[in-house]
């Protein structure tokens, strides 16, 4: 591992004239496409609502409540996982750890509740086939549920197998997790602005 | 030879033993993170989709030019289903149609330029040992050749590859057979590989810059890349964003382009309805727009370096060229519509269009006319590589100054959809940027290789396909403006008003099967030359100032066999008072 620092250079420590390490550079660029693609399917909402005859009222046919506790889960686990990196900071594994397991069961609380959320669409006879809005619905909160599991699997990996990883260098291993997180806050916002664009608008 | 300031030739065995631990076959050759050894299987797999894909527009043309006559020879091959006693079948004819279009602008074109040569070069040219990501980098290569492979296996699906064109519009192909869905499955993978290798080559330029190589002191070719990598990054995602849009209109009928009360084969579609056909367009050529430029700035790249190596001076403008490309960067996002005129926009949004359009076209023609003018007054080697480049210059020149009617709406909306078009961009695409690429591979064989590719093999290469490349395309030009629309099976034949340019079918084909023929003479070098060409005599054959060259050929895991610091702008030829006339950018003093 240490070989593979000195191969190549600003693994661990940021360069100067950028400021950054290569993930966190890396991490920035993905966010990003990401940005891009969710950019795109907003743009692709805005187009079909304004060009359809008929669109729902969103709030009625949506479980706001649901909706806001879901936001509230999601923003509480965006600020554990922050006290998780600043406990690794000060090399308080103990602590890093308890909130990370925090914030991977806010994050299944969260899927919890979209599921019940699809349920009752379903248990409605809404589906995506149903409206061209419950099509971009379930399209998007499923691409973001996708993003929600695939940070799960992360965190996943840095509080429990991953953590070898720490022995070998700590600092890069602070570097690997604050990466996660920027991704994690990033899968967040997204969700702040579906919410608001799904259900309240 | 005056290579004075390289160390004699290396000994690749033992140039990269610092950095080299044992390795397997496979982790050496098969799964390496090496980026010369990925760059080097993108171009072994990018040189064969652009074969397949030449084939495929080989077939069609033989339809086009002899409508209704069995292909002799290999016709039956195709199988009764493709093509009965050797005559080819409308649907078959799509498919090649598509086909083509998707291998060659995806597979073949854009991993060529991009993938092979920023792989291969991006960290020698700006002194760095790998990519900032390299494990990264090989999960690139092996999702692209899986989303490759997927794509062609779609050929043996029983209802065939997709055939929808290669910009896949909808409805027609929401309401398509099952190859749009391989190829919205292969398409999504390939975007997920170039997302992944334009974030890993941004980072490499940014993050691993060797020390002194300040972004003044960057080849033009970095510049291309990393303008080339930004336009990947951004505009593949919305593509993405399509793929999934119409992945749920197939597989779980969603109508997003599918409106209301849609009428296939005389009756009503059975769908919700409500979406919006344009939607599909808006999101394709959001990047369909950009891809052009990331077809033809690699290409720009090469040719500027083997341009300022063969004239032995420094391009002329070359801050003005890195501001116009960074422009043109930032323009190509906002051209997209020019390819949608014909929707019915709106005056006012076409006017944007059309405006930024003839924009955009500014900072090319500064491009452009930088390496003309540098041509002026320099001592120029006409070396292989250099034909290439030479060529590229016009035959793009040529390309683009056609693509301008189609940029004004006025002009456009006759010429849409008809061979003008395919003329137009086939010559920014075929003479221009792969010209510029054969252009590299020349150009960089002997860093790769250690051997020159043959002299004689490379002329009977270039000079046909030069000239059998103008008598595909220019006859395309006068069959468009004549009205000969560009998807016809018959190549026109049930067209009265088209039969006055028909008998250029026959020309074009039959040029097109001679381009097929000079391409033999490439792939027969190309494979000779790495085991039997003349070897070259020091590790810069050329006499470049760039970096790559100061690396042991072919250049060892790790690269460089000293640190590297850079003193100099990429182009020091001819400086006064330098005892040569190249000043490589590593030596401190000229």
């Amino acid at each position: 591992m240490s070989q593979e620092t000195e191969f190549i250079p600003y693994i661990v420590k940021p360069r100067e004239d950028t400021g950054l390490y290569n993930a966190k550079f890396g991490i920035w660029l993905f966010l990003a496409s990401e940005v891009m693609l969710f950019g795109s399917l907003f743009s692709a909402y805005i187009l079909l609502r304004v060009g359809s005859f008929t669109w729902p009222v969103q709030s009625d046919i949506q479980n706001v409540p649901i909706g806001a506790i879901n936001s509230v889960v999601l923003l509480s686990s965006s600020i554990f996982f922050i006290r998780a990196w600043v406990a690794l900071k000060a090399d308080d594994i103990a602590k890093y750890k308890k909130f990370m397991y925090l914030v991977i069961l806010f994050a299944f609380i969260f899927l919890s509740l979209k599921g019940v959320e699809y349920y009752q669409h379903f248990s409605h006879h809404e589906y995506p086939k149903t409206s061209v809005f419950l099509a971009i619905y379930f399209l998007m909160t499923g691409l973001h549920a996708l993003h929600i599991i695939g940070g799960i699997l992360v965190n996943s990996y840095y509080v429990g197998p991953g953590l070898y990883l720490r022995d070998q260098n700590k600092q890069w291993f602070i570097n690997r997790v604050e990466v996660a997180g920027l991704y994690w806050h990033f899968v967040d916002l997204v969700w702040i602005f579906l919410f608001s664009t799904l259900y309240l608008l | 030879m005056s290579g004075t300031h390289d160390p004699a030739h290396h000994d690749p065995s033992h140039s990269d033993s610092s950095h080299h631990h044992q390795q397997s076959f496979w982790s050496q050759y098969v799964f390496s993170t090496d980026h010369k050894i990925i760059g080097i299987q993108y171009l072994f797999m990018s040189l064969f989709f652009l074969f397949f894909g030449f084939c495929l527009m080989l077939l069609m043309r033989w339809q086009i030019a002899y409508p209704g006559h069995p292909l002799p020879f290999i016709g039956k091959l195709f199988g009764e289903h493709n093509m009965p006693g050797g005559i080819m079948m409308p649907q078959f004819y799509n498919q090649l149609g598509a086909m083509h279009g998707t291998i060659m602008v995806f597979l073949g074109v854009v991993p060529l330029g991009f993938a092979v040569f920023g792989n291969y070069l991006i960290p020698l040219q700006i002194g760095a040992k790998d990519m900032a990501f390299p494990r990264l980098n090989m999960f690139s290569y092996w999702s692209f050749l899986v989303g490759g492979l997927l794509m062609l296996s779609s050929f043996f699906l029983p209802c065939g590859a997709a055939s929808n064109g290669w910009t896949s519009y909808s409805p027609l192909s929401d309401i398509a057979h099952d190859g749009q869905t391989i190829w919205l499955f292969s398409m999504a993978i390939i975007i997920i590989s170039s997302l992944l290798s334009s974030l890993n080559f941004i980072t490499t330029i940014f993050q691993l810059r060797a020390p002194g190589m300040t972004f003044e002191r960057l080849p033009f070719f970095i510049w291309a890349q990393l303008i080339t990598a930004f336009l990947l990054l951004l505009a593949f995602p919305p593509l993405e964003g399509a793929a999934f849009l119409q992945l749920c209109d197939r597989l779980l009928g969603t109508s997003f382009f599918l409106p209301s009360g849609l009428f296939v084969n005389g009756h009503v579609y059975d769908v919700s309805g409500g979406g919006n056909a344009l939607l599909w367009q808006h999101l394709f050529w959001f990047l369909g727009h950009p891809e052009v430029y990331v077809i033809i700035l690699p290409a720009l790249g090469i040719v500027t370096e083997i341009i300022a190596c063969n004239t032995r001076k420094n391009i002329s403008g070359f801050g003005m060229m890195r501001w116009s490309i960074i422009f043109l960067g930032f323009l190509s996002f906002v051209v997209w519509s020019h390819h949608t005129y014909l929707t019915g926009m709106g005056t006012n949004i076409t006017a944007f269009f059309q405006t930024t359009t003839m924009i955009i076209s500014i900072p090319s023609v500064i491009i452009i006319s930088a390496l003309f003018i540098t041509l002026w007054g320099g001592s120029i080697r006409f070396n292989l590589p250099m034909l290439f480049a030479l060529a590229f210059l016009p035959m793009f020149g040529f390309g683009g100054l056609t693509g301008l009617p189609l940029g004004l709406a006025a002009t456009d909306i006759p010429l849409h959809d008809t061979y003008y078009v395919i003329g137009h961009f086939h010559y920014v695409v075929a003479p221009g940027v792969v010209l510029g690429l054969f252009a590299g591979i020349y150009y960089w064989f002997p860093k790769a290789t250690g051997r020159k590719m043959n002299d004689f093999l490379g002329h009977l290469h270039f000079w046909p396909t030069l000239i059998t490349m103008n008598f595909v395309f220019f006859p395309m030009l006068i069959q468009g403006l004549m009205g000969l629309n560009r998807r016809m099976y018959d190549g026109g034949a049930t067209y009265n008003f088209a039969h006055g340019v028909l008998f250029w079918n026959v020309i074009i084909s039959w040029s097109a099967f001679i381009m097929f023929l000079a391409q033999l003479p490439f792939i027969f070098n190309f494979f000779y030359s790495m085991f039997n060409g003349e070897k070259v005599d020091s590790d810069n054959p050329w006499h470049s100032a760039t970096l790559e060259w100061a690396t042991p050929t072919p250049p060892g895991h790790g690269n460089f066999t000293k640190p590297i610091t850079v003193y100099r702008d990429p182009y020091s030829y001819s400086l006064e008072g330098a005892p040569k006339d190249y000043s490589p950018q590593d030596q401190k003093e000229i």
